[in-house]
């Protein structure tokens, strides 16, 4: 164990910013939802309703929890933010172990330490006592939070202390996860795997077989009750959990080799697949496993939107401020609340878009272009490939979100046509999310330092959206994002000259991208 | 092939290059040497049109690397000195991805590349060393039907016996005709390989010919074993750092000079003569000499 602490302050020194951004962020989402809960229902018999229309609401269960003291300030944080809050620490908790281990292994950076006087187990310590910390410090912060904003301190601190053991949990699965492979992404894929199974274990069991949640990490979190009678005892499931796999993690790692893990490293092509030969062959191969990801991901946020159906009136409650907030336009309700949620939507995909656009910098910056310049492939091609895959690929996510929106809402409230509408809604987007990813390409061409603007193009547009009306910004500014200038379907008809007018944006933003980057020098 | 006289790049403030002047013939192993930051990959860059030039007459194979860069780089293949790879493709996949990017691939020298670098073209790019990084890129120029390689220190990372394959590949290369850039820093692999070398400091070309031509603007360092002690050699032209102990002698001499200190050690009577021919660090030093005392100043890469 020579040598852990001074690891271990090193470690800290590395994730100075993972502790604030994670324990802030964290602790934002479960306040920020007694927030939210209290400024949208102005009196408890409104609330009521609201509740009784959630707890009936198998789709909500299976995305939230098992619905418990739903009319209940601290019973909504604890139902709304506990799976998710969940999800969080095991991620936090598994980038701060990998980096730390099995990151550090595959890069050799390691094998310099173990060469100096420190003990085998101090690296791997140190990065366990790192996520251990984290975890408290988010824990504590989210207690400390909830307290603040007036809930009950007792099931405050239980809601925030089954946080800090569930991460702590997940801190054992990353340790093992890092023992069993070679590459540092296939660890995070084990370790994210155990998240996502055990959130859709706890989907299954809330909504139909209770045995299931009680084989995930999660369901045991939830099962502590905070807020709705709450009991410790679940929670010494989740730290005897770490306990065993952090153990277990411990005798892996003394029975295997240095760099080694222990499924073998799996051997891949040796030649080039047919398509693998021109600059959008090249583009696609590079992009398609994010392309998959943003994909599955929007197609599950569609379907998790949709499952409110029609009982928005309810959700939403009367108050201006929560009108304000979630609905677009003045018309029917349902039709405003689609609305918002048809442009978030749609701005998740510019998280695509705008990523793919960047994704040429990206390749850039990791010095990856030169020998690809270097031959007979012009840059305009090897551009215009990464361009195709952006546009295809931000088409493809918004038709899946759209579909996923329009299928669950069709299962809640059997209006079969909404699969196709909503689906050709959110295609209607399109171009204010490429007018984001054409602004992202140009900054590459012209500006390649300064590409962190595209991302704060498309906060603003969020910014404009949610708090537009409620902060009642002035008109020019709210005009800057793209999507202020689409028409609010379905609160509003279809226009094409907005539609047209942005394509035309969109397309002239790229264009001179290109250009810019034909002219500049390549590093 | 490569044509450039008085180039000037600069990067804001920085003169990477400033004048540079080079020439490389049809056929000819041309090295490129300099020191860390003497603007060899600068100049590299803009003759593959990845960097604009700022002012000079850059010509590669006729042709203008900027304006033609796609159609010209169908007749060369480039390796970096840092070779990065896509973490997810396998080396075999590089290897096929540029050599079909420049126009095609050798089937039969690929395979032959592979068996001698000894290379597993099935790992991925994430998992190679950086030694094998390098041998992927080196096999998918070499397997490329090209008329020039341009290589930036190719055989950073590669072990001794990996660096004697190299030099047969490009021994072959040169062979049938070919041309190489070859900037190195590596003294003995650029006498071991080129016909002719190009010196550059500072982003300028100091020095330039054959290795003969260059050896001549140096001193041969010769000692003998004499049978009495000499006389007037201090007095001789060209005659350097002369040091007499009894009748042993030591001294510098320009290699233009030779003839009449061979004369003069004769009459003294020689019992044993050892002189050694001036090596390319010699002269290398005799450039950089001084940066050794600080005084040298960096261009940027």
């Amino acid at each position: 164990m020579t040598g852990t602490l001074v690891l271990l302050r090193a470690f800290l020194r590395r994730d100075r910013w993972m502790y604030l951004w994670w324990p802030v962020g964290i602790a934002i989402l479960y306040v920020s939802q007694g927030w939210s809960v209290d400024g949208l229902y102005a009196t408890q018999a409104e609330f009521d309703k609201a509740a009784a229309g959630m707890e009936n609401n198998a789709a909500l269960i299976a995305m939230a929890g098992p619905a418990r003291a739903l009319n209940t300030t601290g019973g909504q944080v604890t139902w709304q933010s506990a799976a998710f809050g969940a999800i969080l620490v095991g991620l936090m908790s598994m980038f701060i172990v990998g980096r730390h281990t099995r990151a550090e292994e595959e890069t050799g950076r390691d094998e310099l330490l173990r060469a100096a006087p420190v003990g085998r187990h101090a690296a791997m310590t140190a990065a366990v006592l790192d996520a251990v910390l984290a975890n408290l410090v988010v824990g504590a912060l989210t207690g400390a939070s909830l307290v603040a904003y007036g809930l009950a301190p007792a099931d405050s601190i239980g809601l925030a202390a089954g946080l800090t053991l569930c991460g702590w949990f997940f801190t054992g699965t990353a340790v093992v996860a890092a023992q069993l492979t070679t590459s540092t992404r296939a660890a995070y894929g084990i370790a994210g795997a155990v998240i996502g199974l055990s959130y859709a274990l706890r989907a299954l069991g809330d909504i139909s077989a209770p045995a299931l949640s009680w084989m995930s990490p999660i369901g045991w979190y939830q099962a502590m009750h905070a807020f709705s009678g709450l009991r410790w005892w679940p929670g010494l499931l989740l730290l005897a959990g770490a306990g065993v796999t952090v153990a277990v993690g411990y005798a892996v790692f003394d029975r295997r080799d240095f760099g080694s893990g222990v499924l073998p490293a799996r051997p891949g092509p040796a030649r080039a697949s047919r398509s693998l030969g021109t600059g959008l062959g090249l583009a696609w191969r590079l992009q398609r496993a994010a392309l998959a990801g943003w994909a599955v991901g929007l197609l599950l946020g569609g379907l998790g939107f949709g499952t409110m159906g029609d009982d928005v009136g309810d959700l939403v409650g009367d108050s201006q401020t929560s009108r304000d907030l979630v609905l677009q336009g003045g018309g029917d309700i349902v039709d405003g609340f689609y609305a918002t949620l048809i442009l978030m939507l749609a701005m998740l995909a510019a998280g695509f878009a705008i990523s793919s656009a960047l994704r040429p910098h990206g390749e850039e910056d990791a010095g990856r272009v030169e020998v690809l310049l270097a031959t007979a492939l012009p840059r305009s091609a090897w551009l215009a490939g990464h361009d195709a895959v952006t546009v295809a690929g931000t088409l493809m996510v918004l038709v899946l979100a759209g579909a996923g929106l329009g299928t669950s809402y069709a299962l809640v409230t059997g209006d079969g046509s909404a699969v196709a509408r909503m689906t050709v809604e959110l295609l209607m987007t399109a171009p204010a999310v490429l007018v984001l990813a054409g602004f992202a390409r140009l900054l590459h061409g012209l500006l390649p330092r300064a590409t962190l603007l595209a991302w704060l193009a498309l906060l603003l547009s969020y910014v404009v959206l949610i708090f537009g009306e409620l902060l009642d910004l002035p008109q020019w500014f709210q005009d800057l994002s793209p999507f202020e200038h689409l028409a609010l379907v379905p609160v509003e008809d279809f226009r094409w000259t907005p539609f047209l007018g942005l394509a035309a944006v969109a397309a002239a933003l790229s264009v001179a991208g290109q250009i810019a980057f034909r002219r500049r020098d390549v590093h | 092939m490569i044509d450039i006289a008085g180039l000037v790049k600069t990067f804001g403030s920085v003169r990477a290059l400033d004048g540079l002047d080079l020439g490389v013939a049809q056929g000819e192993v041309h090295g490129f040497l300099g020191p860390n930051g003497a603007g060899k990959s600068t100049t590299i860059r803009v003759l593959l049109g990845l960097l604009r030039k700022d002012e000079g007459e850059v010509r590669l194979f006729g042709g203008d690397p900027w304006r033609d860069a796609a159609r010209l780089h169908g007749r060369l293949a480039y390796v970096p000195g840092d070779v990065n790879l896509w973490p997810n493709l396998t080396g075999g996949e590089v290897i096929d991805l540029l050599g079909r990017l420049r126009g095609g691939l050798d089937e039969r020298r690929r395979a032959d590349l592979l068996q001698r670098f000894d290379l597993d073209p099935t790992k991925k790019g994430r998992s190679y060393s950086k030694g094998n990084r390098q041998k992927v890129a080196l096999i998918a120029a070499l397997a490329s039907d090209v008329d020039l390689l341009v290589l930036d220190e190719p055989t950073s990372g590669l072990d001794p016996l990996m660096e004697s394959v190299f030099r047969e590949c490009i021994d072959e290369f040169r062979s049938e005709g070919h041309t190489v850039l070859l900037s190195s820093h590596i003294l003995a692999e650029v006498e071991r390989l080129c016909d002719r070398v190009s010196i550059i400091r500072s982003g300028a070309c100091v020095e330039s010919g054959t290795l003969a031509e260059l050896r001549h603007l140096t001193r041969t360092s010769v000692t003998a074993d004499l049978a009495s002690a000499p006389v007037g050699l201090d007095a001789l032209p060209g005659v350097h750092d002369v040091e007499i102990d009894n009748h042993r002698v030591h001294l510098e001499v320009d290699t233009t000079a030779l003839d009449a200190v061979l004369d003069a050690l004769q009459v003294a009577g020689v019992r044993s003569l050892t002189s050694q021919p001036p090596t390319l660090e010699d002269l290398f030093l005799r450039h950089y000499g001084d940066r050794i005392d600080g005084t040298g100043e960096d261009g940027g890469r």
